[in-house]
């Protein structure tokens, strides 16, 4: 284990807050804090500005990052922003029954993803859409839950990325379990030790099985990496809702590192990360990362964030653009040029438009699907409801059913 | 059966309201609380969201946020607080996002809810409501189309309702909120803003007891029994079966827990055939428990055997097959004409 004075956070109380002034009563209901810096304990690799800041600690881990890695960077968020926005748009179109968008989140999903191996494995929740792009799921394979024909059909084991979770929490102790499984099979202990990462929400941290899977991770020194995307909001909720401390300071209480890094910021979510992965590889047990970001739009397209969320708030996230930043980058410092900007731009909307005649053409389900794979084994009950079913579908033949 | 739960009559005369089944239980929550300053509501987004279905809109504004708690995102936390609240004093009224979502306060809700009165001999009252949206046909992605009621309905201690119009929908709730006993209140999600379902609710009235069931349509060919959403998907197959000069008799059940199969019982004596209509899977349900009652107390009086259209025995579906997997309206009457020809 790592020895609580290598980890990153500050003692509680010592030195200056990690966050801003104490909010009065009516700023943490209004969830004004949200729209703090971050504290000074955030890691920071990129300004918005776009201007390159020296970390001692995170640089190494980035230091293969050059101008094509950074372009490649940037082309995974402006593909997947874009297949985002187009999902959007189909939902309101009637295409898709629901959409969870990730617009904002483009940094800390792309730069987290990006630091993980074939071989390791992540948890997300419903808002994952970026990871699953890093880890070779493309929109067309998840679409189907949102489009409401499908729970998720992808290879979990080949892409390394679990299925969707819904219920909130739950799959921290899932991943918590699997990370336990990697140790006891004695995958970690060196440079090429495996790890998991788990996605939640600041909201989630409320929830009981976050705080066991806590518990469970330190307990067994299990190599999980907890990814907390504060995006300052659950619906409608603030994270002074969820917590009185910076969600990263939990961590100490726990028994492990905890460290608060700016999720607009795709250098710095991939460098924290690969160094969180890294503890975990080398048998130094769990970390928990948290992203501060902001949700850019609504928390799903059936919620009204007019009703509790303030536009000034909106306005001070959007220049700190995740993509923004980058390009302002790579145009300053001449690691990319107008043609690359054009380039990557033509790409996303031909991508977006494959996205859509792939939904606009997607097949329902037929409704042997309803009795297909509740269990692995045959169940003589179902397959007599499932005869009987069809057989009932089989007198409407004909009839305009 | 329990003595029923009287409500209190509001004061206003004459409180005649046109309400959809969402506005109803919102003027249930918001005359509660004005009659009662111990009433509050606790869940996630009820604040100045509303609640996701907006069913708790205005009261945090205008009951303060210690009344209206916009809580943690943890139901164990709701529900267990709420029964710490109650023997407090308090008469917390819980809101659970979703059905799929009551499972984290599971172990609350059967552990400490169902049990505190019968382990402390009566002497610590859980005067709790725990209101569940349940149901599918929205379109909705996993867990947020389910029909867990026979799971609570199984656990002793717990009342458990559902209502089905909008004059059950305010007065359920209110009389939910009066109970001494916990009682958990599906409400039918579908139907919360059904302009169909737009009934006058006089709010000086005096309404049926909770735990009595009620025939919603007179008929003499067979009996329909059903609750919550399916009782509306009843009342139109018998409407269409009166076309073709069948006519159907409709109970709606109301309480699933303790159930009042004495009006189903009256009614199977006179039709000779029943059909339970639910959502839930059919496996150990409710309307198992029916089938098996009915049997028990009407079978000299039985045509043919009780029938049932329900949910699958399977997950909830992808919704684009959820049209499969709910009972509607031709899945009855298909049924009817089989218990018809038996
Ligand atoms: C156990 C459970 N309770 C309630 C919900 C309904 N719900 C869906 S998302 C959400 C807010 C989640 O907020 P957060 O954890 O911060 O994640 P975010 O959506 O902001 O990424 C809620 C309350 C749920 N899915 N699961």
């Amino acid at each position: 284990m790592s020895s609580p004075e290598q980890w990153t956070h500050p003692e509680p109380g010592a030195g200056p807050a990690a966050t801003a002034a104490e909010p009065t009563p009516e700023q943490v209901i209004a969830g004004l804090r949200a729209t703090t810096e971050g504290g000074a304990e955030l890691t920071q690799l990129l300004t918005p500005e776009g201007e390159r800041v020296a970390s001692a600690q995170f640089d190494p881990y980035v230091s293969d990052v050059d101008d094509e890695a950074l372009r490649n960077l940037y082309r995974d968020m402006v593909l997947v922003r874009r297949a985002d926005r187009e999902s959007n748009a189909m939902q309101r179109q009637g295409q898709l029954g629901i959409w969870v968008p990730l617009l904002g989140q483009e940094a800390a999903q792309i730069g987290s993803g990006r630091a993980l191996r074939p071989s390791d494995m992540a948890f997300p929740s419903y808002r994952e859409h970026g990871v699953a792009w890093t880890r070779g799921v493309d929109f067309r394979e998840l679409i189907g839950i949102f489009r409401c024909s499908d729970h998720g059909g992808w290879d979990f084991k080949h892409h390394g990325f679990h299925p969707y979770t819904i219920v909130i929490g739950n799959q921290v102790l899932n991943a918590t379990g699997y990370a336990m499984g990697q140790k006891f099979e004695g995958k970690v202990g060196d440079d090429n030790g495996e790890a998991t990462i788990v996605y939640f929400g600041d909201g989630a941290t409320s929830q009981g099985d976050v705080h066991e899977g806590f518990v469970w991770s330190a307990v067994y020194d299990a190599p999980v990496v907890f990814f907390c995307q504060n995006n300052q909001w659950a619906i409608s909720e603030p994270t002074e809702r969820q917590s009185r401390l910076p969600l990263y300071q939990r961590a100490r209480g726990y028994g492990f590192p905890g460290i608060r890094v700016d999720g607009n910021d795709v250098l710095a979510c991939l460098a924290v990360t690969r160094w969180a992965l890294d503890e975990c590889r080398h048998g130094n047990g769990p970390v928990l990362i948290e992203a501060f970001t902001y949700r850019m739009d609504a928390h799903t397209t059936t919620d009204d964030p007019t009703r509790y969320r303030l536009s000034d708030e909106l306005e001070e996230w959007k220049l700190k653009d995740p993509i923004e930043r980058v390009r302002a980058h790579l145009a300053r410092g001449g690691g990319a040029d107008q043609e690359f900007f054009e380039k990557i731009d033509a790409e996303a909307d031909s991508f977006a438009a494959e996205l859509r005649d792939f939904v606009f053409n997607m097949p329902d389900p037929p409704p042997e699907r309803i009795f297909a794979n509740v269990y692995a084994e045959p169940s003589p009950v179902l397959e007599a409801q499932r005869r009987e079913y069809l057989s009932y579908l089989e007198g409407f033949a004909g009839s305009e059913h | 059966m329990a003595a029923p739960v009287k409500a209190k009559v509001d004061g206003a005369a004459g409180a005649v309201q046109n309400l959809t089944i969402g506005k109803a239980i919102n003027l249930a929550l918001r005359s509660a609380m004005e009659a009662d300053d111990k009433v509050i509501i606790l869940g996630e987004d009820v604040g100045k969201l509303g609640g996701v279905f907006r069913i708790t809109d205005g009261l945090q504004k205008d009951f303060g946020e210690q009344r209206v708690l916009d809580t943690p995102l943890a139901e164990s936390g709701i529900i267990g607080t709420a029964v710490g609240l109650a023997v407090r004093g308090f008469r917390p009224v819980c809101e659970i996002q979703f059905e799929g979502f009551i499972f984290p306060g599971f172990d609350q809700i059967v552990s400490q809810v169902a049990k505190l009165h019968y382990r402390t001999q009566g002497r610590v009252k859980v005067p709790i409501v725990i209101r569940v949206p349940f149901g599918g046909g929205i379109g909705a992605v996993e867990h947020h189309s389910e029909s867990p009621e026979s799971l609570f309905a199984h656990v002793a201690g717990l009342k458990v309702v559902s209502c089905s119009n909008a004059v059950d929908a305010y007065w359920m709730t209110r009389q939910a909120i009066e109970s001494d006993d916990p009682v958990l209140l599906f409400e039918p999600k579908r139907l919360y803003h059904s302009g169909n379902l737009r009934a006058e609710v006089d709010t000086t009235a005096t309404p049926d007891p909770l735990h009595v069931s009620r025939v919603v349509r007179p008929g003499d060919a067979a009996t329909l029994v059903a609750y919550g959403p399916s009782v509306k998907v009843c009342l139109d197959a018998a409407t269409a079966a009166q076309e073709e000069g069948t006519s159907l008799e409709v109970i709606d059940l109301r309480t699933l827990s303790p159930l009042d199969l004495d009006p189903v019982f009256e009614s199977v004596r006179r039709t000779g055939r029943l059909i339970a209509v639910s959502e839930a899977p059919s496996e150990s349900s409710l309307t198992s428990e029916i089938a098996m009652r009915v049997q028990q107390e009407c079978f000299y009086s039985l045509e043919a055997p009780v029938l049932r259209v329900t949910g699958f025995d399977t997950p909830y579906p992808p919704a684009k097959l959820e049209e499969d997997y709910l009972p509607d309206l031709d899945r009855v009457l298909h049924t009817v004409d089989r218990s018809l020809a038996w």
